[in-house]
């Protein structure tokens, strides 16, 4: 990146704006958009909480209201709901997980509990339901497998039959489908080697012919399409980034060019930023936005790790201390 | 959000979106309230209709429907028809919920869920899906149910491999339809269904896939295809070995230390263990490779029950390479005796693929080992990279048994893999203006190089080159992976003749006249053809464009590697040299080690990140936060045997890093150029 660092300079990042736009997204409830959110809210606070911190501005936020609500998403099997009231499911557990990670607050949880609730998840054939009525997919594997990697419990499941199944979902293209025979999807692809990448297992990667079809994401605006002839769309900066830098071929992109279309992205006058250029902004493409270029080493933007989706320091104080 | 445009509402339309979303506001606290009391009376089940018509990713009202549904069940047990309204009814709701978001996932599993409940019309779920693909080709679930419903029905493999005929005959871009006929043809070819042998379909599908390609160059649709057919034509599933170090008819020397005159057009060994590695290298990743596969007949005494180990990450069996040592040296002295050793690979069954196919039939290899006894102190000097090397002065018929691959237990059915591959670089040729055209042709040259039988493969290796550096040029958006392959390409170069190789190849004096390859100001951005590389014991690949080692562990003999002015960022890059257990001199000066914030071999490292056992040492109990700060660094060189380590002109060779190296390497005699007190 060396050689495009002073271009980084021209293209500018709104970071104040940003910032500025997710505090007040979480105020703004009485959209339509806002409600139809409602299920997902702990999504929404993971992705505005890490893009905070990511631009050194999780102070800003009441720690305690957080976590308080959060908490009154648990639910009595030990899994957390979308928000309060809903039913818990395993794509809110993670991201309470990481929301209490990126805070430090991991003691407060009931880890035996939770972790239970996650490895309780896993089928016979090493696959991993979503909630009770038994939606099985790659995401799941991904999502169990971090979550129980960061609260230290990986021993719970049966990695070996669980790293088994992920594999049996690879394609003659080298990526991964939700399920065995499913299509290629970069999406899903950072499931998979986000899960491999956390066991230890990325050996069962063709890392060549995966980064020969991530790389061909990259189409002549510089933006990320998440299948063949597809549209650019900035949340793949992170899908298909991070899934380049975890086999090392993150070098076949230009870099540059993808710094450009992010920053293209943004709302310059409100702040946010969206999926393609002059389209509606939402807090989603505001965190894979700024991910993305913290996996770009755009200055100012913390790094992020590309298998945990947490920023580095909360990820390597976790793990590597014994 | 996806597509929607960025414009400022007027007031009207905020006034709008509000009320509406009182409205879903008031539904959604009435559902939670009939969830949480467990109410499934017709309104109770109406009001999560209309909440799932409005809001279809609402994901706990699909739950509560569920519920509703198996609560009905359970009063009605034995009446088919009501049961089957009752399930039917959920098909309804999901349809118009599919018609609302064509992507929701809560929708797609609520059909998947009715129907493991049996008593529905399957032939309606092809109907529908004929309907629904035909408005969206490329919609993932769709294609997703309409595996499950195929799996359901029991619909026949040959049938929905027309049915991607279909779809690919009316439009050719369509990727998940070549996806899936990729997933079908794999299964027909695998099982040999009848008509489905390789040399006779591989032909045709090649045939289909001009029609995708040659339309419209641009359109990725048929590009992964293609070079999945490529890669059935090339590789055969059974695993062969490619070579191995000591090679057949070769004749090595192995003493205990340095030996004072040279016997050296030979590969002198030594090692004060008294053992020397055997490598065998597979051209795939197989497991089950040990002392009952592989049989060693020799004089050499105590190699009845050799260990193999796969040099690959610990918590794998799989791998590639695979190394035992043997031992040389006796408890009675003996002066330069010479033995016979004898190895058959695959002598009963065991050796495997990844994919389940048996090594092909056994293989036998001959070598000659000559011990020396004579012993000097272990080497402390410092190794120079600049002075004390001699020119090759082997005779080419030395360096043939060096390089010498042993492919020749071969036993796949060439004739039609050629043919293919020759029709192939005919074809394209005439489309090598375009980029695609001119990677698959740089591709198919490789692929030709690889089986054919001529030794003279020079010409190919040029146009190869010549077809990357255009690529550079033609498409600078992925310049770097033209690069690499570039890089590949001229390292098959290199390697593809000993008058090639020759000239890379030096003796250091110093060493025992150690084999040192001299690869420096090539402009490799990465190693490749290392099978052929097995015997090297000193490598320069200084003044590279390299950022990591990857594929360096198979050279179990190096002892010195420079890789000086590279583009190394961590540590990380250097994990594969922890399986190099003869290295002693490793120099890494003038890298960018510490400069990035991303690492993007964080992962191909073996750490707590990646959850691999590590025990505590003691300085990891000292100084925690050195290792947490310096973790890379730590885990690599804790495992190297190093002697002599050089890290200046890195970002992170200052003062706290350079005494942290010391308290992991406690072995180092010389740092930085410079001899450490001991
Ligand atoms: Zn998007």
């Amino acid at each position: 990146m060396s050689s495009s660092s002073s271009s980084f300079q021209m293209g500018q990042l709104v970071a104040d704006k940003h910032v500025r736009y997710i505090l007040m997204a979480e105020k703004k409830k009485e959209s339509f958009e806002s409600v139809v959110m409602d299920h997902l809210r702990m999504n929404g606070a993971y992705w505005g909480l890490t893009t905070l911190d990511l631009l050194d501005k999780l102070g800003s936020v009441s720690v305690d209201e957080v976590v308080s609500w959060l908490m009154t998403c648990q639910h009595e099997s030990g899994g957390f709901a979308g928000n309060t009231g809903h039913d818990p499911h395993v794509l809110y557990t993670l991201s309470a997980v990481q929301i209490l990670a990126l805070f430090d607050k991991l003691d407060i949880l009931d880890v035996g509990k939770v972790s239970s609730y996650v490895a309780g998840l896993q089928n016979e054939d090493g696959s991993f339901s979503g909630d009770i009525w038994g939606e099985v997919d790659t995401r799941f594997s991904y999502i169990a497998i971090c979550c129980l990697s960061i609260l230290k419990c990986l021993d719970k499941i049966n990695v070996e039959k669980a790293v088994d199944y992920i594999v049996s979902c690879k394609n003659l293209d080298g990526g991964f489908g939700c399920t065995p025979g499913a299509e290629s999807h970069a999406g899903q692809i950072f499931c998979c080697v986000g899960a491999l990448a956390i066991t230890g297992s990325l050996h069962h990667v063709d890392k060549d012919l995966l980064g020969w079809w991530l790389c061909e994401r990259q189409v002549k605006s510089g933006g990320l399409n998440g299948r063949p002839e597809k549209l650019p769309d900035v949340c793949y900066s992170w899908w298909v980034l991070s899934s380049l830098i975890m086999i090392d071929r993150v070098h076949w992109i230009d870099k540059a060019k993808l710094v450009k279309f992010i920053l293209d992205c943004q709302d310059l006058e409100n702040g946010g930023i969206s999926d393609r250029p002059d389209d509606a902004v939402d807090i989603f493409h505001t965190y894979f936005g700024v991910a993305g270029l913290s996996l770009l080493e755009y200055p100012g933007v913390k790094a992020i790790d590309p298998a945990y989706a947490l920023p580095v320091d909360v990820i390597n104080r976790i793990l590597l201390t014994k | 959000m996806h597509g929607r445009p960025r414009k400022a509402y007027k007031p009207e339309e905020e006034a709008a979106s509000a009320a509406k979303a009182a409205k879903l506001r008031i539904l959604q606290t009435q559902f939670m309230s009939n969830h949480h009391n467990k109410i499934y009376t017709k309104e109770a089940v109406d009001l999560s209709t209309k909440l799932l018509e409005i809001n279809p990713e609402a994901y706990t009202a699909w739950n509560y429907r569920k519920l509703a549904v198996e609560d009905k069940l359970s009063r009605i047990e034995s009446d088919p028809d009501l049961v089957k309204t009752i399930l039917d009814e959920e098909l309804s709701v999901v349809e118009s919920a599919l018609r609302q978001n064509f992507k929701s996932y809560g929708a797609w599993h609520h059909r998947k869920w009715v129907l493991s409940k049996g008593n529905s019309s399957v032939a309606n779920e092809m109907r529908l899906l004929d309907k629904f693909q035909k408005l969206d080709s490329r919609n993932f679930h769709a294609w997703n149910y309409r595996r499950f419903v195929v799996e359901l029905t029991n619909r026949s493999e040959q049938d929905e491999l027309k049915y991607t005929d279909n779809m690919i005959g009316s439009d050719f871009s369509n990727y998940s339809a070549w996806h899936n006929r990729s997933v079908l043809l794999s299964n027909l070819l695998a099982r040999k269904a009848d008509g489905f042998l390789p040399n006779a379909k591989i032909p045709d599908e090649y045939e289909l896939v001009h029609s995708a390609i040659f339309t419209d160059e641009d359109d990725q649709s048929g590009w992964f295809y293609h070079l999945w057919l490529l890669d059935q034509t090339v590789n055969v599933e059974t695993p062969l070995l490619t070579s191995s170090w000591p090679s057949h008819g070769s004749r090595i020397n192995l003493s205990a230390g340095c030996l004072n005159d040279s016997f050296s057009k030979l590969t002198t060994f030594c090692s004060e263990s008294g053992s020397f590695p055997l490598i065998l290298y597979f051209d795939q990743a197989v497991g089950g490779v040990s002392s009952a596969t592989v049989t060693i007949d020799s004089e050499l005494k105590g190699n009845e029950d050799l260990v193999w180990e796969p040099v690959s990450k610990k918590n794998s069996q799989m791998s590639s390479v695979w190394v035992a040592h043997l031992k040389y040296m006796s408890s009675e002295p003996c002066f330069r005796k010479e033995y016979e050793v004898k190895v058959r690979v695959g002598n009963s069954p065991g050796i495997v693929s990844s994919r389940g196919c048996n090594f092909s039939k056994s293989y036998e290899f001959i070598f000659t080992a000559h011990v020396h006894d004579t012993v000097q102190g272990s080497q402390e000097d410092i190794v120079s990279w600049t002075d004390g090397f001699d020119i090759w002065d082997a005779e080419s018929k030395d360096l043939y048994s060096l390089v010498n691959l042993n492919r020749s237990n071969a036993q796949m059915d060439f004739k039609w893999r050629q043919e293919a591959i020759a029709e192939e670089i005919i074809l394209f040729r005439k489309l090598s203006d375009s980029k695609i055209g001119k990677l698959t042709l740089a591709r198919l040259l490789m692929a030709k190089a690889v089986i054919s039988d001529d030794v003279v493969k020079g010409v190919d290796y040029n146009e190869i080159l010549e077809l990357y550096k255009d690529l550079m040029v033609l498409d600078s958006s992925h310049y770097q992976y033209y690069k690499d392959e570039h890089s590949v390409a001229l390292l098959h170069k290199v390697t593809s003749s000993t008058d090639d190789l020759s000239r890379h190849l030096f003796r250091y004096r110093n060493m025992n006249n150690s084999v040192c390859l001299r690869l420096n100001n090539l402009s490799l951005s990465r190693i490749a053809s290392v099978a052929k590389l097995l015997f090297v014991q000193m490598l320069d690949l200084s003044h590279n464009e390299l950022h990591s080692t990857e594929g360096l562990e198979a050279m179990q003999l190096l002892s010195c590697l420079n890789l000086s002015h590279n583009k190394i960022r961590s540590f990380s890059a250097l994990d594969s040299l922890r399986h190099l257990k003869q290295l002693r001199v490793l120099n890494v000066s003038h890298n960018h080690i510490g400069e990035h914030s991303v690492d993007t071999t964080r992962y191909l490292c073996s750490s707590p990140l990646s959850n691999s056992e590590w025990t505590q040492d003691e300085v990891g109990r000292k100084t925690p936060n050195l290792v947490t700060k310096y973790w890379d660094a730590y885990f690599v060189l804790r495992d190297l045997n190093l002697k002599q380590l050089d890290i200046t002109g890195n970002a992170i060779a200052r003062d706290e890093f350079s005494s942290f190296v010391l308290q992991v390497v406690p072995k180092l005699v010389w740092l930085n150029g410079k001899k450490l007190e001991s």
